[in-house]
């Protein structure tokens, strides 16, 4: 059976028997640095045709059909074209800061994939404080955006910078909640452990009601946070043209772009991983021969299954909402989501210390 | 007084918005004053497709420069040319065949229909939801194919002429018609679905842009814009033309005055305008599609003047003749310009998304505020 797992213990097996230690390590940081990056690449390319595929069906059109089949490769060529582009730095702008935010923003899209679990036993760094880091680090994107916004010396760019930085660290505080709530669950901060924990059944459907609310509050969070409508309106171009990013061309504008679709992954997977299992499939308690079925299925198709659905989701968000306001998305915020997941995470709290979960 | 763009004494940003800009579908330059997000002030600034049409129209014969109008308001190409034919047919007192009359108001009215589809779908999009923009072209695309069929054009239509239409109807008009009635009955549901129902829609548009009853009087709105706000203000109710006095429909009044209310409007007219087009597409009368004129005309020494109602409210086509075979003097009075002069009062102490929503709700065609 396919295993993903197999294919880092062969190549770790094969390293060891022919150089030293040392000379090892180094080697597995260069292999797992190159397969990052290479993740990034097929994941940004995938997922901008996913989302042009997903909105060419909503709204009835065939969407890109001409390079490869269904037009896999229209964003490859896209890319291309973008890379081959001339990055104009406009006149005025703070040249250092300018060029150095997309990069800001891609490296912290980056470092989040590393805690996570792409599969069974393989993820880049198994750290104890896992969905900690992920929310901590991911928080930093917006430094960039904010770099992004000043840099650019242009009065757009500079309101798409203010509303996505009072929009991130607002909608934060919801989804670090909806985080800890399933963390008390657990009682781990370890990804790895977070889905052991759920060995017997989702945390979505073992957790009760207050599962499902925090479950709902960390996708509006999350959608809030990576700046995807209904809340894009940092970069609303029926108001502000671009946003944040309304200078950039080429290579640098393809850079925010495709670390839009990685931060889309990542918080997808964090929620595929805390409700939904992670790579651990469908179990329902005593069903052995069920659950044994479903053990079957290699463990990165459970991963990235869920994970797609959940992008899907936000993609349709996105296809079917107009956008909210600047003062409606605050006080959706303040005024609402933040008062229910503080309430909602003492509701988990009672749960978990009385066992009432299953 | 045209104002720095940069920033005042007193703090506040100064923004061009425009002429290209997303926002001002098509070309209109708006130099907008900023307190944070909060608009302080919003000055159009006009000119900057201003292809002097009615400076043009005095070289052009009274047959020529109907065909110049359907640049001017570009979504309601039939209805400005309409309005033109019938100034013109004033002055020369010949009297309009009744199958041409019937086939003008119906092409008036699936102009509006379209128009309105569009004004939907760019509103929606406006807001940040594009997929109803795609919803409402699927329908309008089926009125500019009927609109193809008939006079060979899609956006820029030259089918009414001074005495009638051009030409008569595709045979498969009927049919046609009545296939669009249908398709579009069986998805007005899915446009409430997707946006009147929509509560971030909703909250977008309730309490925004407020005018009263007065200031849309005193403003000279006319047309969705001051029927929103409680103003009658219909064309074809107050002054009836061709065959609009023998159908019956409602003029769609709302008292709300914000741009929900502008909206609702705008979506039930739609629904009156296929109630018109049900009373007369059967029963279209026999006989000519245009009466006899001479090859070249010319109007009596006087003036003449004829309003319409077109998609985006009242136009009026004022023609001075000097008994020449070419206007002395043409003057045009567009809805867009002065529905498009409250846009300051409307705006002014809300945030920058709610200016592009009011604007929306106004449904500018910048091509009719410039000419």
């Amino acid at each position: 059976m396919f295993s993903l797992e197999g294919i880092t213990k062969a190549i770790d097996t094969w390293l060891n028997a022919h150089f030293n230690s040392t000379v090892v390590l180094l080697a597995e940081c260069v292999l797992v640095g190159v397969a990052a990056i290479a993740l990034f690449a097929v994941l940004g390319l995938g997922l901008v045709w996913m989302e042009r595929k997903v909105a060419a069906v909503m709204q009835i059109r065939l969407g890109p059909n001409r390079l490869g089949p269904k037009g896999i490769f229209q964003t490859s060529a896209d890319t291309l074209k973008l890379i081959m582009k001339e990055g104009l730095t406009p006149d005025g702008a703070d040249k250092f800061l300018f060029n150095l935010a997309p990069f800001i923003v891609m490296i912290v899209a980056m470092l989040v994939l590393a805690p996570i679990s792409f599969a069974k036993n393989f993820q880049i760094w198994d750290i104890n404080i896992g969905v900690l880091y992920v929310s901590a680090v991911s928080s930093l994107s917006v430094i960039g955006i904010l770099m992004a916004g000043w840099s650019s010396n242009n009065k757009y760019s500079l309101l798409g910078a203010m509303r996505s930085g009072a929009q991130i660290v607002s909608y934060e505080l919801s989804a670090g909640l909806a985080i800890i709530s399933i963390v008390v669950l657990t009682g781990s901060l370890s990804i790895n452990d977070i889905i052991q924990s759920q060995q017997n059944g989702w945390w979505i459907f073992k957790g009760h009601i207050p599962a499902i609310i925090s479950f709902i509050i960390f996708i509006i969070a999350v959608t809030a946070e990576t700046n995807r409508a209904p809340f894009d309106l940092a970069e609303a171009e029926s108001e502000l043209t671009a946003g944040f990013h309304t200078e950039y061309s080429g290579m640098k504008f393809a850079l925010f772009f495709l670390a839009e679709y990685i931060n889309i992954f990542i918080v997808c997977s964090i929620g595929a991983t805390l409700f939904f299992g992670g790579w651990m499939p469908l179990h329902i308690g005593n069903w052995e021969a069920f659950n044994h079925i479903m053990d079957f299925i290699p463990s990165s198709i459970w991963f990235f299954g869920k994970t797609i659905f959940l992008i899907f989701l936000i993609m349709w968000f996105r296809w079917t909402f107009p956008r909210l306001r600047v003062d409606q998305l605050l006080n959706l915020e303040w005024k609402y989501l933040l008062p229910i997941s503080l309430f909602n995470l003492l509701l988990m709290t009672v749960v978990a210390i009385m066992g009432w979960h299953f | 007084m045209i104002e720095e763009v940069g920033t005042t004494t007193e703090g506040d940003l100064v923004i061009n918005v425009g002429p290209q800009h997303p926002a001002t579908h098509g070309v209109l330059h708006l130099v907008i004053t900023l307190n944070g997000e909060t608009i302080k002030k919003v000055e159009p600034h006009l000119g900057y497709i201003h292809r002097s049409i009615e400076k043009m129209c005095e070289s052009l014969t009274y047959r020529q420069f109907i065909y110049v109008t359907s640049r001017m308001d570009y979504l309601s190409a039939h209805i400005n040319n309409h309005a033109c034919a019938l100034c013109v047919e004033k002055g020369l007192q010949v009297e309009v065949p009744q199958r041409a009359q019937y086939i003008r108001v119906i092409m008036d009215e699936l102009t509006r229909i379209a128009s309105h589809e569009l004004w939907w779908g760019a509103m929606a999009m406006d807001l940040g939801a594009f997929t109803p923009f795609f919803h409402a072209f699927r329908e309008r695309e089926t009125i500019n194919t009927i609109m193809e069929e008939t006079c060979g054009a899609r956006l820029t239509m030259n089918y009414m002429v001074p005495g009638g239409v051009m030409f008569d109807l595709h045979p498969d008009f009927q049919k046609k018609v009545k296939a669009f009635i249908q398709q579009y009955t069986s998805k007005i549901n899915e446009y409430d679905e997707l946006v009147t129902g929509n509560i971030i829609f909703q909250n977008r548009m309730k309490g925004i842009g407020y005018v009263t009853k007065e200031d849309a009087i005193s403003y000279g709105c006319t047309g969705p814009v001051a029927r929103g706000s409680g103003v009658a203000s219909d064309i074809r109710k107050i002054a009836p033309y061709d065959v609009y006095d023998k159908v019956e429909f409602d003029e769609v009044l709302e008292t709300g005055g914000d741009s929900f209310a502008r909206y609702l409007v705008r979506v039930k007219e739609m629904q009156q305008s296929i109630r018109i087009i049900e009373q007369l597409i059967d029963n279209i009368p026999e006989g000519d599609f245009q009466a006899k004129t001479k090859a070249v005309l010319k109007l009596p020494k006087g003036e003449f003047y004829q309003r319409v109602e077109t998609a985006r409210g009242e136009l009026g086509v004022y023609i001075i003749s000097e008994g020449g075979t070419t206007p002395y003097r043409i003057k045009f009075r567009s809805p867009g310009f002065s529905n498009l002069s409250i846009l300051d009062h409307m705006v002014r102490g809300h945030k920058i998304g709610d200016l592009v929503a009011a604007m929306g709700t106004l449904d500018l065609v910048i091509p009719d505020i410039d000419r």
